[in-house]
């Protein structure tokens, strides 16, 4: 769907690609007796996209566990824009500007979209308990000072008629848009979409493909995307990792694995 | 026809933020506050407001507490009466051991004393979910009466930890008529409303709910649940424990740590499923319900049955009808009245259409 998109365009979103922002050296995790992942190294660069694929199991949403510290890897590094991160709390995680959706979808169901993408920006809202008790005064000003960025995340989202529906309520690919709305409120550097397309019709992943091109152009976000369609991954990514019980078997621009025989071999089997 | 929000436009996000954003809600509220403030005082009875009004307004506020805890940050407690208790004594403590200590303040600090409580006691709930931090909130409930029981300091070395609420004095102005006591009841009590709804309706208030909702979640996207849930037993206790002051100030009088049984923890508890989890208004109407009830099922029975039916019989029956009828809530609306309350205002404002 993206095969047309005018050359200058694709051009002009490799050139602005920049440094590693996040390296990955020897991730190594486990569960028990069960290796996750084993030995994987790999880098993000900034404002590029960088798909995770692989096989049902192969890691991937493991790999972004540990990106975003909700797992500690047993051996390995990570360094998030040249820092080493040591065991390190989602939260803080979330503080560096690394925002993230979920593979299913985790909204808060009893809360409305407003809500919902309103919690997106708690870490921006700086007011105490007793402010907020209060309210009149500088709580209800930093409520619609970050009322007005909401909006905007809305507007860009083409969601404005559901602004007060409870989450519980939308259809299932409203929600994934509303999941990627509050992760979009927080204005994250670095944002990880766990297959954002996954049991979507063709015109909503459309949808999906077209936010997540303008999240990386307008807002020059740096984008991990675990996706199991091919077409939309060798489409809009930069640069694919391939993933395969827990091993790393390939890395390289989307044309370059499309060809490896050992993605062919992990995604259609091999004869022996 | 009279409930149409057609025509009013919200121009500004102040005005869609509003706690009434309709404006016959703002209205009626003001009407019915309007009433409770300037009517009632006037045409009712001692009884209804010492025996009826006044334990509804308490109730009420102890239900606020518990349903931020466990309906706005999904932590289900069996302690509220117990937190009640400890804001009782410690309110009557600061009354007692300092001179001058003002009304509202003891209150206040009474509702402190509960609050710190209540964070130690909310520790497990970093560790442990559900039922099991239920049971371990029982703890709270045994231990704490208990230990009021114990430590005669408490109750100033009174028998079996009786204490005996001081004369209730502001600015002079001492509150021992059951008017001025209701009064000064649905003063605090109104004001505690409005502050827990600011909360609920603030970043605060979405942090728990976020909690409650998809914990995991609320913590990618920078939620500390550590903060968010220690944050709701203290805010929760807070208001147990006013609403224990309360208790033992404009309510009884007298009161002493076995009447904060686990009984009073299930009523409360009650009251918030009746009224409706995570909904300030339905703690009102839990606690309306939950106390006029039985009061109105006694007189009902007395009318029907009296002198034909065993007194034993009759009381018994009182209670079958009432567990009947909660059960027959909880099947037609088990998100309880105060679901009810809001599918009727949808109702209003389509009617006399269907749709």
């Amino acid at each position: 769907m993206m095969n047309d998109m005018p050359q200058e365009a694709v051009q002009e979103q490799t050139r602005r690609i920049g440094d590693v922002v996040l390296d990955l050296q020897n991730i190594s995790l486990s569960f028990g007796g069960v290796k996750a992942l084993t030995n994987i190294s790999f880098d993000v660069r900034e404002h590029e996209i960088r798909s995770i694929i692989g096989p049902n199991g192969a890691g991937k949403s493991s790999m972004l566990n540990v990106i975003n510290g909700v797992y500690h890897p047993q051996e390995g590094r990570i360094l998030f824009r040249g820092e080493e991160r040591r065991k390190m709390e989602p939260h803080v995680a979330a503080a560096q500007g690394i925002a993230r959706t979920f593979q299913n979808i985790a909204l808060f169901k009893g809360m409305s979209v407003l809500d919902n993408i309103m919690t997106g920006r708690n870490l921006k809202m700086k007011c105490g308990l007793l402010a907020h008790a209060m309210f009149w005064g500088p709580a209800q000003k930093e409520e619609i000072e970050h009322r007005k960025k909401v909006e905007e995340v809305i507007d860009f989202l083409e969601i404005q008629s559901i602004r007060k529906t409870p989450v519980g309520r939308l259809p299932y690919g409203l929600q994934k848009r509303v999941e990627l709305g509050r992760a979009l409120a927080a204005e994250p550097s670095l944002l990880l979409l766990d297959e954002p397309m996954a049991g979507m019709n063709v015109e909503e992943k459309q949808d999906m493909c077209r936010f997540i091109l303008d999240v990386n152009d307008q807002f020059g976000t740096t984008i991990v995307l675990i996706e199991h369609d091919m077409g939309v991954v060798m489409d809009i990514s930069d640069r694919v990792v391939v993933l395969d019980y827990g091993k790393k078997i390939g890395d390289g621009a989307p044309d370059e694995v499309k060809n490896n025989p050992e993605v062919i071999a992990a995604y259609l089997g091999t004869s022996h | 026809m009279l409930y149409r929000e057609a025509g009013q436009f919200k121009a500004s996000y102040i005005e869609d933020q509003q706690i009434f954003p309709i404006r016959q809600d703002k209205i009626g509220f003001i009407a019915i506050l309007a009433f409770f403030s300037l009517v009632v005082p006037m045409i009712a009875s001692e009884y209804w407001l010492q025996a009826i009004l006044i334990p509804v307004l308490i109730f009420s506020l102890a239900a606020i507490g518990l349903n931020i805890l466990t309906g706005y940050a999904g932590q289900l407690s069996l302690g509220s009466a117990a937190f009640m208790a400890v804001g009782a004594f410690g309110a009557y403590n600061f009354m007692l051991r300092i001179d001058g200590m003002p009304f509202i303040a003891a209150l206040i600090l009474g509702g402190l004393c509960a609050a710190l409580v209540g964070i130690a006691f909310g520790l497990p709930s970093l560790r442990i979910k559900g039922f099991y931090l239920a049971v371990a909130t029982l703890a709270a409930q045994f231990f704490i009466v208990w230990a009021l029981v114990k430590f005669p300091w408490f109750s100033n070395n009174s028998t079996s930890g009786v204490i005996s609420a001081q004369k209730v004095e502001i600015l002079g102005f001492a509150f021992d008529t059951p008017v001025s006591k209701y009064l000064l009841t649905l003063a605090v009590v109104a004001v505690f409303a409005l502050l827990a709804k600011n909360l609920v309706r603030t970043t605060t208030g979405r942090s728990w709910m976020a909690v409650r909702d998809m914990d995991v979640a609320a913590e990618v996207i920078g939620i500390r649940p550590m903060r968010a849930k220690l944050s709701a037993f203290a805010v929760s206790s807070f208001y147990c424990g006013v609403a224990g002051a309360l208790y033992a100030y404009t309510y009884l009088g007298t009161v002493e740590p076995e009447g904060f049984s686990l009984d009073l923890s299930f009523r409360i508890l009650f009251m918030i499923i009746i009224g409706g989890v995570a909904s300030i208004m339905g703690s009102f109407l839990g606690a309306a319900f939950i106390v006029l009830l039985p009061i109105f099922l006694n007189v009902a029975m007395h009318a029907l049955f009296a002198g034909t039916m065993p007194a034993g019989l009759a009381s018994n029956l009182e209670l079958i009808i009432f567990g009947g009828l909660i059960i027959f809530f909880l099947i037609v609306e088990p998100h309880g009245l105060a679901r009810l309350w809001q599918i009727g205002k949808e109702k209003l404002r389509l009617w006399p259409f269907p749709h």
